[in-house]
């Protein structure tokens, strides 16, 4: 799935209220701007939202500079910011055949149990977020250490386009922290044969 | 590969709203927040606190107070900022009028949003939509890139034909999205808009009374002078909407020569050209609306988009040359004029009458407080439509897209 063969790509983010799959989704757009894609745009599920509660966000890339913003329904992709999230949220719903699913979770991608051709990629992103102490409000945070996991699963992004992402978002101090996040769960991502 | 994208960010409506105040260098903001409009005053107030923009933001406890500020700044030579959506903006319903009637070139940003009740934070336009008559200049984005483009270009319409600006987008659809934008450098900015030249006269040291009661005809002041009658103020107001109609077009192609893109002026068009069906929309529905197109055209219909930048002033003769060959035109509407359907389809039909350009025309709702409309739904309305003009069913009902009674 190299960027130059790709049309339009959607993809739905799952988390909870407070995980930071709002922001996540914001910088994968901006990541894959600096990789190439003409058009970006990554937007919440619109409404209120509530601390805890499965949230939703979604990112579009394409070749060519966006022209709609109706909601995704179909993703090619979906990125699940907590494992549990993909039974009680039913991540997978709408998902294309052989679509990429990536979770944060300590099993492998064989364990999900997963079928429907996708193509299943795993990390215990939380373990990283702890090692390193990336923490929000005293929360850890995996939604940036993901990003890691996407330019792992797909050819959509390099480390490099998130590490400039990253440094443009944040302070210098916690951009850092957030790129060893990346970088770590980069290296750490397993993906199904 | 990597992209050079120095002046590119990926932000949101909100945050384009904001950058374009911040490089109008705007004197005084005055809001209070509501959502999806809050991040835009949010944004500037920190601006302002860190000094980022020499501005100063005045706090308030109302949309109408906001609006009094923004009335008051600018009478005294301030070029003013504000920014509402749905309750707010008709919290400020007295005061927009003030405003306009007053001649002040306010540019204020309107995140769209349904109006209560019942209760809804998220997008439609009646908002904008039940202020259409207070004399504002409205228009209409369908991209962030348009948003932040387009504040620019209102502040030179405003104080250009001395009349406010209101710059609509569709609220959460644009206002949260983020997309790339080019913000430009703050001198080619200030090149395309110089600093706001005063055409009121207000001085201490020559007190005078600002609106004062005006009766019906016209009568000498206390100096002799002959002054307007109300009904000269209204007259002189609606030519200006009329001017307004020759300045929204070349503000557009002035800011071509600064920063080499343009958004069409009054009006703008996707595969027009040899179009039968025209699909007609303001704001990020007509954007959408363009995909529906393309759809179209894969099954080997002729159809094409009218996207409408100006609702007020309403650029009716620009609307019928535009549609002068469509056979077809199906508008739609994200609000109500209760009573007689979506207000941008009976404006639309009265330009085309007045003109004598007499293409079928229909009429559909979507997208109320925020309903998901699809292009693809907006391609089976097309098709209605088409299939009802070939049997020659006469006028067709108003339709409503996605009705999930």
């Amino acid at each position: 799935m190299a960027m130059n063969q790709i049309e339009q790509i959607e993809i739905r983010w799952h988390g909870r209220g407070g995980q930071g799959a709002v922001t996540s989704a914001n910088l994968l757009a901006e990541a894959a701007y600096y990789a190439g894609f003409k058009g970006v745009t990554s937007a919440p599920a619109f409404g209120a939202e509530r601390r805890g509660a499965p949230v939703t966000a979604s990112t579009r890339l394409a070749s060519a500079p966006l022209r709609h913003f109706s909601q995704v329904e179909a993703p090619d992709m979906v990125i699940i910011l907590e494992g549990s999230l993909l039974t009680t949220a039913n991540a997978t719903e709408g998902l294309a055949p052989n679509g990429h699913v990536i979770v944060n979770t300590r099993l492998a991608p064989e364990e999900l149990g997963l079928s429907n051709g996708y193509q299943v990629a795993t990390v215990d992103a939380d373990r990283i977020a702890e090692e390193i102490n990336l923490r929000a409000a005293g929360v850890i945070m995996v939604n940036t250490a993901m990003l890691g996991a996407v330019a792992r699963a797909t050819e959509l992004i390099t480390l490099d386009h998130i590490n400039r992402t990253l440094r443009h978002a944040f302070s210098p101090k916690a951009a850092e922290k957030n790129i060893e996040a990346a970088r770590l769960t980069f290296e750490a991502t397993r993906c199904a044969s | 590969m990597t992209v050079d994208t120095q002046s590119v960010s990926v932000i949101t409506g909100n945050r384009a709203a904001a950058e374009a105040a911040r490089l109008a260098r705007v004197d005084v903001v005055a809001a209070y927040p509501i959502t999806p409009q809050s991040p835009v005053v949010e944004t500037l107030s920190k601006y302002i606190e860190t000094g980022v923009l020499d501005a100063e933001f005045i706090t308030v406890e109302s949309e109408h107070s906001a609006m009094g500020v923004c009335i008051g700044a600018a009478t005294s030579g301030s070029r003013v900022f504000t920014a509402s959506s749905a309750n707010g903006l008709a919290y400020m319903c007295e005061q927009l009028s003030w405003a306009a009637g007053s001649r002040l070139p306010i540019v204020m940003g309107c995140a769209n949003r349904a109006m209560s009740a019942p209760w809804s934070v998220l997008n439609d336009q009646q908002d904008a939509m039940s202020q259409r008559d207070q004399g504002w200049i409205q228009l209409y984005c369908r991209n962030n890139q348009e948003i932040l483009d387009t504040f620019l270009q209102g502040f030179r319409i405003a104080e250009q034909v001395k009349l406010p600006v209101m710059v609509c987008y569709d609220g959460f659809i644009l206002s949260h999205t983020v997309m790339p934008v080019d913000i430009p450098e703050q001198e080619q900015v200030d090149a395309y808009l110089p600093p706001y030249s005063v055409h009121t006269i207000l001085d201490p040291e020559e007190p005078r009374n600002v609106n004062p009661v005006t009766l019906a005809n016209p009568r000498l002041n206390g100096d002799g002078v002959l002054c307007h009658g109300y009904m000269e103020f209204r007259y002189l107001m609606e030519q200006a909407h009329k001017e307004a109609l020759d300045m929204i077009v070349v503000a557009d192609e002035e800011f071509e020569a600064c920063f080499g893109r343009r958004w069409g002026g009054l009006l703008w068009s996707y595969q027009l050209e040899d179009a039968e069906v025209v699909l007609l929309a303001a704001g990020s529905l007509a954007g959408e609306a363009t995909i529906s197109a393309d759809m179209l055209r894969s099954e080997g219909i002729r159809a094409g988009v009218l996207g409408l930048r100006a609702y007020r002033p309403f650029p009716a003769a620009a609307v019928a040359d535009a549609l002068k060959e469509a056979g077809l035109v199906v508008v739609f509407d994200k609000s109500l004029s209760y009573g007689y359907d979506g207000p941008i389809r009976r404006d639309v039909q009265a330009a085309l009458f007045e003109h004598r350009v007499m293409p079928e025309v229909h009429g559909y709702i979507a997208g109320l407080g925020g309903r998901d409309i699809k292009a693809r739904e907006l391609v089976d309305a097309a098709r209605d439509s088409i299939t009802w003009a070939e049997q020659g069913k006469g006028p067709k009902p108003t339709d409503w897209i996605n009705l999930q009674l």
